[in-house]
């Protein structure tokens, strides 16, 4: 592979795929932790937008879910402390604080599904509500509850084995070395990207759903109840963005600090849209986009070397920047179809309002 | 002739008219009070220690006395207003025209950096010359990021809504980059520009009452004569209305969109230059703005008029003055007040609950006339 280095332009290409190569199995597991709540988020992404409503609150529903998932698991713990057991070091209050974060995520969808198909308001500002509200309301009670307690907190969930070596099976050794070095939520959120792209493409309630997002009225002259599915569908993706909150307070850090999604819920957003509006897309989004924010660092602590050097300048002379800033790039850059363009389903946006009634 | 009654029953009229525009606003605004006393009361154990059903009222009335009781308050209720009046204009000419401008943070951010840095260089100049161009600079700056989401929905049909998103957060990535390196200040302990010296706003009344009062003051009149009585505003309402419309009778929605959004992001752009010259004369790389959301909550509030918006920037510059007061004399956090912002919005969102609550009968308010704005999302409509 080394004699390919020298070609112009290409040679730099392949340089950093020999790179990539080299520098993510050992981190795969970071990758793999930063892309888990950008793939929950999205897959409440799709759940909303394949069933025609607009979802800009990914990132209030993640950050409520994040707060309560945390404040819960403080609680339980505080009440009653128990020793860690059995797989993933769990302790009662560790999945009493999923739990938590799971009916947060799914009381904040219900107001987002009230408005936005009940009330028939713009879907926009709804989320632009939860986004506010989710921020303020959670700051004023952090700042309440929690922070006069800075201690409290129930420990996070750990991984399935956290050894320094790498598995030695070769080639894919590393793939399942990234699993074993996951908590319980990142591992499972690959099963959840499967099922769902298994069931919107392949299943009943997956066709009905397409067809609600794509042209509500025809789905309704079928014999499809419009509304009620909207409204499960919406209910469902909060389970989601429930766990991706949950994740960042009981499985990726061990404290709540205010407006700590810091952007992931737009992240999510983005990779729906870069995913097509598929689960497996945008999980692959969100992989892309974790390993851009992880190699923006990796760059710096294993800078790449010898055969590698001409990638190593170029690699350094790109400020860091512009990996974290990626994601919104690209998302424009598919939107605006300048490679390839990404469309939303038909109906998104339009509250549904049954033919009767309107008459 | 006019008769005395004739005349009343114009009076009563425009009372009558006035209330139905205003009283959704006002009722949101009112049971959103009562929902953050409510959530007062339910924290207080919290905030005081004790049970306490008396604490939204110390509560509001700090508030109000670090607003409104004294002329340092007031002032200082001014200068957080002004920049909501400009953010509130970015988001609601944008609403006119049918476009959802998100993007007010991020062209804010661009336009602060513009005058931040344009000010660092002329701050040696004479200061006639050094706040006129800075604050063009800062306009500039912020037109041109709006300028990029409205090109790209106008020529290749992206949706506003999630292309001001993401510009929002490439600007705030772009400006921590630019000002740790190139356009930063040396000889600081940490990153920011230079500071901004002659290109600094005068302050006109009291100790921080700075020119960005008086451009804020202007542009309110300037947009609602853009708007009803200019033929430029009538074609901008036609296209918010109806796109196709529009088309048939000769106008262009394409150019209206991105000179719409170009003029939105100037507006916001000129609130962050207006915040960098006039209050903090210098920018530090992690500056952070909540313009956008406040944007909307006052074009909203405001019914997407520029007078009404000029009134929605004040009622939060009273509650963004006064909050620092509250949380130092009772122990309320100053969350609280995005809290009450959210309720608004929901409110004005639900505007049912308010009529059902309230038992007021009224028009219905702005979020109505926008359902065009998100109707688009599905079909990349405009071309």
């Amino acid at each position: 592979m080394e004699v390919l280095y020298g070609i112009p332009v290409l040679g730099v290409f392949i340089q950093l795929i020999a790179y990539l190569v080299q520098v993510i199995p050992p981190f795969g597991f970071i990758i793999l932790g930063s892309a888990t709540p950008l793939a929950l988020g999205a897959l409440c992404g799709i759940m909303n937008e394949r069933s025609g409503i607009v979802n800009i609150g990914i990132e209030g529903t993640m950050l409520t879910a994040a707060f309560f998932a945390f404040l819960v698991a403080a609680a339980v713990n505080a009440a009653f402390p128990a020793d860690p057991i059995g797989l993933f070091s769990a302790t009662p209050a560790l999945v009493v604080g999923v739990l938590a974060g799971i009916v947060t995520g799914v009381l904040v969808s219900a107001l987002h599904a009230w408005l936005s198909i009940t009330v028939r308001a713009d879907q926009i500002i709804s989320g632009t509500i939860i986004n506010i509200a989710g921020l303020g309301f959670t700051s004023y009670l952090n700042r309440l509850i929690i922070g006069p307690n800075p201690r409290a907190g129930a420990g996070i969930f750990s991984p399935i084995e956290a050894l320094s070596g790498q598995t030695s099976i070769p080639v894919v050794g590393w793939i399942i070395d990234m699993f074993l070095k996951s908590g319980p939520i990142a591992t499972t959120m690959i099963l959840f990207v499967i099922g769902l792209q298994i069931m919107i493409f392949r299943s009943r309630w997956g066709l009905r759903t397409r067809a609600v997002g794509e042209h509500p009225r025809a789905a309704d002259t079928v014999g499809i109840d419009v509304i009620a599915l909207r409204y499960r569908n919406v209910l469902v993706g909060g389970i989601f963005a429930g766990l991706a909150g949950a994740y960042l307070t009981l499985e990726a850090n061990s404290s709540f600090q205010n407006g700590m999604t810091a952007g992931r819920g737009f992240i999510a957003l983005a990779c729906v849209i870069f995913g097509r509006w598929t689960p497996i897309g945008a999980f692959g989004a969100a992989l892309l986009f974790a390993t851009s924010d992880v190699l923006g660092s990796v760059v710096q602590l294993r800078p790449p070397t010898g055969d590698l050097a001409q990638l190593g300048s170029i690699l350094h002379a790109i400020p860091a920047e512009v990996f974290s800033a990626l994601p919104y790039i690209v998302t424009i850059i598919v939107v605006a179809g300048v490679v390839g363009r990404s469309v939303a389903p038909a109906a998104v946006g339009q509250p549904y309002e049954k033919e009767s009634k309107a008459t | 002739m006019t008769t005395p009654s004739a005349k009343a029953s114009t009076l009563r009229r425009a009372w009558d008219r006035a209330w139905s525009v205003s009283a959704i606003p006002l009722g949101a605004v009112f049971l959103a009070l009562v929902v953050g006393a409510i959530i007062m009361i339910g924290s207080s154990i919290f905030a005081t220690g004790t049970f306490d059903p008396t604490l939204p009222i110390t509560a509001y009335s700090a508030l109000l006395q670090g607003s409104l009781f004294s002329e340092r308050a007031l002032v200082s209720t001014a200068v957080h207003a002004a920049p909501l009046v400009l953010g509130g204009l970015a988001v609601g000419i944008g609403f006119k025209a049918g476009l959802f401008n998100i993007g007010a943070s991020g062209q804010f951010l661009c336009g602060a950096l513009a005058g931040a840095y344009i000010g660092a260089t002329l701050a040696n100049a004479p200061g006639i010359e050094a706040v006129p161009v800075s604050l063009l600079a800062g306009g500039l700056a912020g037109a041109v990021w709006g300028f990029i989401p409205g090109a790209l929905k106008a020529w290749r049909g992206a949706h506003e809504v999630v292309t001001t998103i993401m510009l929002n957060y490439i600007a705030a990535t772009l400006i921590a980059y630019l000002i740790v390196g190139p356009l930063g200040a040396k000889g600081f302990s940490f990153a920011r520009t230079g500071d901004t010296g002659n290109a600094s706003l005068p302050i006109l009344i009291g100790d921080e009452g700075h020119l960005g009062l008086l451009i804020a003051l202007v542009a309110v009149p300037l947009a609602w004569w853009l708007l009803w009585r200019s033929t430029l505003g009538f074609e901008i309402r036609t296209v918010g209305a109806n796109p196709s419309a529009a088309r048939y009778a000769g106008m262009r929605p394409g150019l209206l969109i991105v000179f719409t959004m170009s003029v939105c992001g100037m507006l916001a752009g000129l609130a962050g230059a207006g915040e960098i010259l006039g209050i903090s004369h210098f920018m530090n790389a992690s500056y952070g703005t909540s313009i956008g959301f406040d944007g909307i909550t006052v074009a909203l509030l405001g019914r997407a008029h520029p007078f009404g918006i000029l009134a929605a920037a004040l009622l939060f510059g009273i509650m963004r003055a006064g909050e620092g007061l509250m949380q130092i004399s009772t122990g309320i956090p100053v969350e609280i007040i995005d809290v009450v912002q959210a309720v608004i919005l929901l409110f004005l969102a639900a505007d049912v609950l308010v009529r059902r609550l309230l038992r007021v009968r009224a028009a219905r308010v702005a979020v109505d006339e926008l359902q065009t704005v998100t109707r688009s999302y599905g079909e990349q409509a405009v071309r």
